[in-house]
């Protein structure tokens, strides 16, 4: 008989979540972890905010961009096109 | 605000992108800044001295796109083709000035242990983020927080984040593009994100009070 791998306790579960996220996890760590989220509500609700942070980095707005940046990069296009 | 370029899409929109900027679409052209210029400087700033010298980087690299463009064979992606071109300027740059990157990848370790008890379970577990009931949306002022944690990042892991979460290249790629190990990346990204986690809930949590 196999013996059952040592449950998790909630600041090694915090330690797995980054690579759980990008599906870099072994299957053994994976199994490990979600044993210990089904259990456990804080750990639940950190991984939540994990994926949302990591999903709010991904948001890309045109707000972020300085107005006199684009337009100089504009400009340096329109010389590059007349020249081809 | 506007919530743009969900991630699915990305390869997609690059190719159209690409397509029409060959063309000679100025608009094609404008769209590609504003998606990458932002992330060009930040992980340029990461090798060179000031923002100035970051901010030269990436409009060189711009540069070279429209001088290469033509010979760009899509054997890798757009995007891992524009990276690569601004990190060697900006190395090379870096080198000229004198600049030293250290890759301090033991830092940050107490900020979160802080959180636990002796046993290792939450003596302060997560605050909520917002009161709101769907969190499937990621609303304006998380993303602003998020960006704003990035930008504060020490340098590599500011490069790392920057290319592997805002920008959606592979670990593998960002390993490779930055030269580092994957395991250095993905330590990397575990502290960052949790750092930036964090500074979210801080926020947060300062703005409910």
């Amino acid at each position: 008989m196999k013996l059952l791998p040592s449950a998790l306790v909630c600041q090694q579960a915090v330690e797995l979540m980054s690579d759980y996220l990008d599906g870099s996890l072994s299957r053994r760590a994976r199994r490990r972890l979600e044993a210990h989220l089904v259990a456990c509500d804080a750990c639940t609700a950190y991984l939540e905010q994990l994926r949302v942070t990591i999903a709010a980095s991904g948001v890309v707005t045109a707000d972020d961009l300085a107005p006199e940046v684009l337009q100089t990069l504009s400009e340096l296009f329109e010389r590059f096109r007349d020249e081809s | 605000m506007r919530l743009e370029y969900p991630r699915y899409r990305d390869e997609v929109d690059d190719a159209e992108l690409l397509g029409r900027l060959l063309a000679g679409d100025k608009d094609a052209f404008r769209e590609i800044v504003t998606k990458y210029h932002e992330s060009l400087v930040r992980v340029a700033r990461s090798y060179v001295a000031n923002d100035a010298s970051a901010e030269d980087v990436a409009q060189e690299t711009w540069i070279a796109v429209l001088r290469g463009i033509e010979r760009f064979e899509g054997r890798s992606s757009f995007k891992t083709w524009l990276f690569r071109i601004a990190v060697n300027r900006a190395r090379t740059k870096g080198v000229k000035e004198h600049r030293v990157v250290a890759v301090d990848i033991t830092s940050d370790r107490s900020l979160l242990a802080r959180r636990f008890n002796e046993h290792g379970m939450w003596s302060d577990p997560p605050a909520p983020f917002t009161d709101s009931v769907d969190d499937a949306i990621v609303n304006a002022p998380i993303v602003r927080l998020v960006h704003e944690s990035i930008a504060r990042l020490p340098d590599a892991a500011r490069a790392v984040v920057t290319l592997r979460d805002v920008q959606g290249l592979s670990t593998t790629e960002v390993a490779e593009l930055l030269e580092l190990s994957e395991a250095n990346v993905r330590v990397i990204l575990h502290r960052s994100r949790a750092r930036i986690r964090s500074e979210v809930e801080a926020s947060m949590r300062a703005g409910q009070k």
